[in-house]
Parts: C-alpha cells; structure tokens; sequence
C-alpha cells in the first residue's frame, strides 16, 4: 500500500515501512518529559516511550491523565519543562522547529479549530504552502490529501458547510498533505455517529505513516492499533499490545479505563 | 452611531480616515505585543503569530455579543456596544483593531456605516472608546486595592466613561465638518445626555461580564494581568524550578500566557492617571447634569436597539434586527458645553501620548517570555 | 465564503457585476461613494442622474430593486436624524405647512438622505454581487494590511461559530427556565457574555496552535492571487468614471 501523499519523506532514512529496523530512528522518541503549566499545575511527571517507524500506536487515559500536553509536546507547542523529544531521530527544540512541525502532524479535536481558512482548499493547502510549496506541486498535494479521505469533492466548500465527520476528515488532509513522518490524532472517533467512524477508520488503515492515536475509545484503539500505551497520573503506566491491555481488568480498573458494556476484547479477531 | 455618507464633509472624513489608519496601523504593532507574549526586538515577527487568531476571534466575538439582547424593561432592551469590554479584556490596542475590523466589515457588508465615513467611524467608535476607556481602567485599578471588586468597578467606570467620551468626540468632529448648520451645543448636549444613559448601560453590562471573566480566568483579563506564583516543578517527587526565561509563551492551551506586566513602571505617572481620570470623570458627569434631558430613558431604550421578542433571527443573522434607533437628536437645551468637549478632546490627545510613553516602556520592563515557536 | 450572513448578503449569480475582480468593484465602488460625497448639494439633479447610474448596475448585476430597498433599510435611523435637521437647524426659515423649517436644515436633510442612501445602495450592490471570500481577496490586494485582512478572515470564519455557541447557551439557558425578563436578570447574561469570551479567546488560541502546528510562522501563505486585466479595471471603473463626469457637471452648472 503505498501512498502517494505520504511517498517521499525527506527523513533522513527510509527503512522498509511497519518493521523497525534498528538503525532506522524512531518516529518518536520521547524520554523523562515533564511539564507544569504556569499556574502551577503540573500535567506531566517523567514520561518515557517510543515509536517505530510505521507503526499504529494507541495512547489511552483517562480524562486529565496529561494526553494533551502530551501531544503539544510532540511538536514543540509546549517546551520548558525538562525531558526530550525527537523525531525521527531529530530532536524538538528552537532550531529544528519548522522542521519539526512538518513531520508531526497534528489532528487537533476539534476540526473547528483545525480548519481556520475559508475553503477546504486553502486550509488543506496551508500547510505545505507554509512550507514554500506553490503552484502545480501545491495543488496536486492538496488533490491527493482530499482524495485520501475521500473529500475530493468538497474542495472548494467552505468548512462551516460540512458535517462534523466530514470536517474530521477534512482535518486529517490538511496533515496529510504535509507530508508528515507520525500523524497524532487527538480523540479521532469523539463525536462521530458509527458510520463515519468507520469511514475514518478505513481511511487510518489504508494509510502509509506512522500513527499515535491519542483515545479512551477503547474499541477503536483495539481495532486500529496493535500497540497500546496507558497515560496515566502524568506517567507511562503500561506499555504493551493493546489485546493484552485491554483484557487485563485490574490494570483497566487501575486507570480508570471502562470498555463499553458487552465489548469483550478476547472475543474481537485481530486486524492489521 | 454608525455614520453614514454625507454627514460630515469630505476633508474632515479624509483627515479622520487619515488619524483612523494611523491608529490601526499603530494598534497593528502594539497588538502583537499584546498578544505575543514576546517583547525582544529580534522575535517581533514571532511575537505577531498569535495576533490574527486570537485578535480574530475577538472581533468575532464582540460581533456577537452585540447581538446578545440586555432586556431592560417592557420589551426593549440594549446590547453592548463593546469597545470599553474589548480593551479591558484583550488590551487597548487589539481592542482597537477588533472594533476597527468590526467596523470595516459592517460598513462593507451591511452598509451600516458610510465608506467615506469609515475613518470618522473608526475614529470615534474604535480609537476613541477603547483609548479612553483604558485609560481610564488602567488608572483607577493602579490607584484602587488590587482586588477582583477593584477590577469590577473600574470597568464599570471605563465603560460609563467611554460612551460619552466617543459621543463628544463625534461631537467634535461634527462641529469641525458637519454638513448641517446645527447649533453646536445643541448637538453636543443632545449627543452627550443620550449617550451617558447609553454609557450606564453599557457600564453595567460591562462591568458584569468582565467581573464574570475575572472570577474564572483572572489570566485573561488584559488590565488585571500580572500575578501569579513562581513556576515549581515535581519530577519523581522532588521540587525543580522551571527553567526560568523558558516558561511556555502564550501557547499554552490553557491560554495561561506570560504576564507582560507592567508592574515595573507605575509609581511617576499615577498623578498624572489620576489626573486623566479625573478630566474625565468630570467630563461625562458634567455633561450629564448639563443636559438634564429627562426623556432620555426612553431614547435609550430605543437607542439601544428594539428586541424582537424572537431572538433566534435576531441572534446570528439579523444585523439589521439588530441595530436600532440612534443618535436622534432632541436639541433642546443651550450649548455651553465647549468647556466639556475641550476636556474631552484633551483627554483624548493626552491619553494617546500617554499610552505611547507607556508601552514603550513596558517594552523594556515586561519578561522575556520564549519561543516555542521555532 | 459561507457565513450565514452571506447567504443573504451574497446572491449567487453570474451577472457581468459578479465576475469582475473583487478589487476593482471595491475600489470602482469606493471611488463612487467619494465622488457622491463631493457633489454639491444643490446639484439635485446630480443625485438622481447618480441613482440611474446603481440603478443600470444594478439591472446589469440582475439584483432585483425589492431586495436592494429591503436593504436600504439599515439606513432608517439616520433618516429620522436627517428630518429633526429642518426643526433644529440654524439660519434662514421657511413656513411649510404651518411649520418654520431651517432652510439650512432642509438642505442638509436632502444632503444627508441622497448621500446615505446613495452611499448605502452602493455598498449593498458591492456585497450583494461579490462573495465574502473575494472581498477579503480584494481588500487585501488594495494593499490593506495583512495582518488586518487576516483578523477580519478569522472573524467572518468563526462569526458563526461562536454566534452559533451564544445561541446554544441561550438554548441551555431557557431549557432550565431562565428567561431573562428586565435588568437583574443582566447577570446571567452577562456570565454568558463572559463565558463567550473566554471560549472565544480559548478556541483563538487553539485555532493558533492548530497553525502553529501547519508551520504558520506570522504571515499566511500566499494561495490565492486576484489580477484584473486592463479591460475589467475600465469596465468597473466606468461606474465612478460616469458619476465623476456627473459631479463635474454639477459643479459647473
């Protein structure tokens, strides 16, 4: 499956997609990072964890476990606490920001907020025009990331016109068509009725990068991700294949991570 | 307010359109400072990131809330007009930018408000009110208890003051180019008396939205700025100092951006604040007995625009629903309110040079916040 | 650009008038209003040749005369401001109908009244045949600040939004019985006034980081770039052209 949208990734290695290769850096890389807020709330407390290449990784929590501090640490929004970051071997600081920036893609919650410009064009073209792509280049990027959520048609609608799943999707090409190394999506299924969930699963699977899939929609994690990471008081409280977390009840219990009434993770048959 | 065409003649609109892009133009540098969060020299470009969005979604909001209906009594009611609210929530320049954009766009695209007449517009409702309602909240919560009731009541007071204050200044503009040959004082007292009832109004409404704000995130009030604890960390239960100089800039989502403060310098200039305050104080009361207009309650109510009881078409797309009666002059009354409106216009100039010694200086004085951003 | 304001601001349309480059209708559309404005108000004559003038655009633009009145509308207070002047104004009077009118003030009214309404008309013809996206386009290629037109972009975008989020507390508001009635009720409202703000200034701050993190570095990237050829510029400008003529006439008569 390759993906056009996604192709040449200017990293500075291409391994062979979905099998980490050990000279080939990790998509992400984060260790002992911790965080307060200025008000002196503290969200992060020493978090460790890493990503290979091609991989489709959940990070579950509970409400205010610190995921989304985390995910702005990601791309550098938030800095100054201590700890490190880097992607794809490169680390997050001041000098790399740009850079940075183009390879973390993030799919914010909301797609309000996400989708800022007039028409579904221009935002999703923001990001790679902002990058210096013009013309030609810049309109095919923007075609192929609508075509990979299936919104090619809705190019020059303004966002304000289309429904919630479609601005969802509509968010996921304004990363795509950056061209990034890891797309982090922040509660990608919140909001969505059952069958535009599924479409934006489809559209995650189908895909060629690197996903941290930020959730408590435990079935959705399970369905996407083969890897699962708990977040949880500020720490990495587990870390492992997502089937086994999941049907652990007491580290379930722990987190304060509920599966939806009758879902029973042993039962669910394992996808890619 | 909204002039239209042909009300005050061409060189008068040219020069205030003049002293409208200079002000905008001046607003659009001081609200990245306001903004931005960064104040060095070398990350001015940086510190401009923030300004679009966040001075965007000021604009909008004060869009809206004009169109959130205050009942006042037997169905009418007023809503707010938000210049005193949007200077002392985002600061006096973005605050001038936002009611500068509103503006732009009433006048392009309800017709409300003449395209000539953009620059008497701007200058009266965006310059004028913002400038001096800030001035005149920064002032009092320097002089009064630094308390959150202290925040209240200076915005209760700006806003009082600020209404007027653009009434004697569209006042002013009308005796230097009016097209009519109406008696000064006339206009003066009619436009004055009209819009202090406006200006309590407003005073109200304003004083309780910002007190509202104030109860849930001091942060974000512009004037209230400026405490807050030292930054303290815990890694693996031990205490750390954030690295200082390297606390998140503005970015935080929680929007609990660095205080660009201006605690350092106060102390010299609090006579001349008070002084300021005190011009204007007197200038809107003044005007207020001297007019005396005892029908003004009701104009007010009309003024301030007739509710239609449905307010779902009221609410997002009916700005014509929205703007109501105003500025109908009742001339009754004699003129000698010259004094008045040289204090006015004074104050106005003088709050202008005041506010460009002071940012300059805060520059200097407000934290070096960082960078995330690069 | 789709706010609801635009759908009834803008009507969609394929006129002439609405192909022309936003630019030049906004200056074409300026420049008239100036031109009106420095007509002598004696030249009555003037004026009526000014709304023949709208009046072709108009027919050319296929804008139907009851929606342009209906819009005039928004000039209505000014119009009861215009007929105190007779009443209030100095100088010289005439008896009419009983009544000692200002001539001054008879004449400013005409002044204020032609001038508004023409000034009025010409605005609701520039919105009502150019898309709100394009007048950003436009504004911006007359060379108003970026950041200015980037602010009034961000308005016109999440006016709605946040318009729509007003309208859902009001909704929360009633469905708890609260109907606010007189002036105590002002502080519910006004703690939703507060409210508003701080999600406003929240979601602007998440809009930014939502920027920030598409590499927005202070200025937008360059997407779209509105040019007028010779020909549309004389084209729009034939309007100011003709009411310039009009004026100079007025002046020498």
């Amino acid at each position: 499956m390759t993906d056009p949208a996604t192709g040449p990734v200017t990293g500075p290695v291409t391994g062979p997609v979905g099998d980490p290769v050990s000279d080939v850096p990790a998509s992400l890389d984060v260790s002992g990072l911790a965080f307060a807020y200025p008000d002196g709330h503290q969200a992060l407390f020493g978090v460790d964890f890493s990503v290979a290449r091609g991989e489709r990784v959940a990070l579950l929590g509970p409400n205010g476990a610190g995921k989304t501090t985390l995910v702005l640490h990601l791309n550098g929004i938030l800095t100054g606490g201590t700890g490190t970051v880097a992607v794809a071997g490169l680390p997050v600081d001041r000098r790399n920001m740009a850079e940075v920036r183009r390879r973390v893609g993030i799919v914010f919650q909301d797609p309000d907020d996400q989708l800022f410009m007039p028409t579904v064009r221009e935002d999703v073209a923001f990001g790679p025009a902002a990058a210096g792509v013009k013309g030609a280049e810049l309109e095919a990027r923007v075609d192929r990331a609508l075509e990979l959520v299936g919104m090619a048609d809705f190019k020059d609608r303004p966002p304000h016109h289309l429904s919630f799943g479609q601005r969802r999707r509509v968010a996921v090409a304004t990363v795509l068509a950056m061209e990034p190394e890891i797309l982090v999506l922040d509660e990608p299924s919140s909001n969505l009725d059952p069958a535009s969930r599924r479409e934006l699963a489809d559209i995650l699977r189908a895909l060629d990068v690197t996903v941290l899939m930020v959730t408590h929609d435990l079935p959705y994690a399970l369905e996407l991700c083969s890897r699962a990471l708990i977040l949880s008081d500020g720490v990495i409280a587990a870390d492992g294949p997502t089937a086994h977390l999941l049907a652990d009840d007491e580290l379930m219990r722990a987190h304060r991570l509920e599966l939806p009434f009758g879902f029973d993770p042993r039962s669910v048959p394992a996808r890619g | 307010m909204h002039v239209p065409d042909g009300f005050i003649n061409a060189p008068t609109s040219a020069v205030t359109g003049v002293v409208a892009a200079g002000a905008v133009a001046v607003s659009l540098r001081g609200a990245r400072r306001e903004l931005g969060g960064t104040s060095r020299a070398g990350e001015a470009e940086r510190g401009g990131e923030r300004t679009a969005p966040l001075a965007g979604l000021v604009a909008a909001f004060i869009f809206a809330v004009q169109m959130l209906n205050f009942p006042v009594a037997a169905g009418t009611s007023g809503h707010l007009l938000g210049g005193a609210l949007a200077a002392i929530l985002v600061g006096p320049y973005t605050g001038v930018l936002c009611v500068s954009v509103v503006l732009l766009m009433q006048g392009i695209l309800f017709a409300d408000g003449g395209l000539t007449a953009l620059g008497v517009n701007i200058t009266d409702m965006a310059i004028v009110t913002t400038v001096v309602a800030y001035a005149v909240f920064r002032g009092l919560v320097k002089v009064l208890p630094r308390t959150r009731r202290s925040v209240t009541v200076s915005s209760f007071v700006a806003a009082l003051v600020s209404v007027p204050a653009a009434a004697l200044a569209f006042t002013f503009l009308y005796w230097i180019g009016g097209t009519t040959d109406v008696a000064i004082g006339k206009v003066a007292t009619a436009m004055i008396g009209v819009h202090v009832l406006i200006g309590i109004g407003e005073a109200v409404i304003t004083a309780l939205t910002v007190g509202a704000v104030v109860a849930v995130r001091p942060d974000l009030v512009h004037g209230a700025r400026g405490l807050g604890p030292r930054l303290k960390l815990r890694v693996n239960g031990e205490l750390v100092d954030a690295p200082s100089g390297n606390t998140p800039s503005g970015t935080t989502p929680s929007g609990t951006g660095p205080a660009p403060a201006p605690v350092a310098a106060r102390s010299h200039r609090k006579v001349w604040i008070t002084g300021l305050v005190a011009s204007l104080v007197l200038a809107g009361f003044v005007s207020f007995y001297a007019s005396a207009n005892p029908d003004g309650l009701e104009k007010v109510a009309s003024d301030k625009g007739i509710d239609e009881k449905a307010e779902e078409h009221a609410s997002a797309d009916s700005p014509l629903a929205d703007y109501g009666v105003e500025d109908i002059t009742d001339a009754r009354v004699s003129g000698g309110l010259a004094g008045v409106i040289g204090v006015g216009v004074t104050v106005v100039a003088g709050s202008a040079v005041f506010w460009a010694v002071r940012r300059r200086r805060s520059d200097d004085a407000s934290p070096s916040s960082t960078e995330t951003t690069r | 650009m789709g706010t609801g304001h635009a759908h009834r601001l803008y009507r969609h349309g394929h006129s002439p008038v609405h192909g022309l480059p936003p630019h030049t209708k906004l200056a074409a559309a300026f420049a008239f209003v100036v031109v009106v404005v420095s007509t002598p108000r004696e030249a009555m004559w003037a004026f009526g040749l000014y709304a023949v003038l709208l009046a072709a655009v108009a027919y050319a633009a296929r804008v139907p005369a009851s929606f342009l009145l209906k819009r005039l509308l928004i000039e209505v207070p000014f119009v009861a401001f215009a007929v105190l002047m007779p009443f209030v104004a100095e100088g010289e009077r005439v008896g009419v109908l009983g009544m000692s009118l200002s001539v001054n003030g008879l004449w400013g009214a005409w002044n204020v009244l032609a001038k508004g309404t023409l000034g009025v008309a010409a605005s609701v013809l520039l919105a009502s045949t150019t898309e709100l996206r394009a007048l950003l386009l436009g504004l911006q290629r007359l060379r108003l600040p970026p950041l200015l037109v980037q602010i009034a972009s961000f308005m016109i975008r999440y006016g709605d939004v946040i318009a729509d989020e007003m309208r859902r507390m009001r909704i929360a508001r009633e469905s708890r019985g609260f109907e606010a009635r007189g002036v105590r009720h002002w502080g519910v409202l006004a703690k939703s006034a507060g409210a508003l703000f701080i999600r406003s200034y929240e979601r602007g701050e998440r809009v930014h980081l939502a920027m920030v993190s598409r590499g927005y570095a202070g200025s937008m990237p360059v997407i779209d770039e509105v040019t007028a050829s010779r020909a549309q510029w004389s084209y729009a400008l034939a309007l100011p052209g003709a009411a310039l003529v009009v004026c100079l006439l007025g002046w020498t008569l």
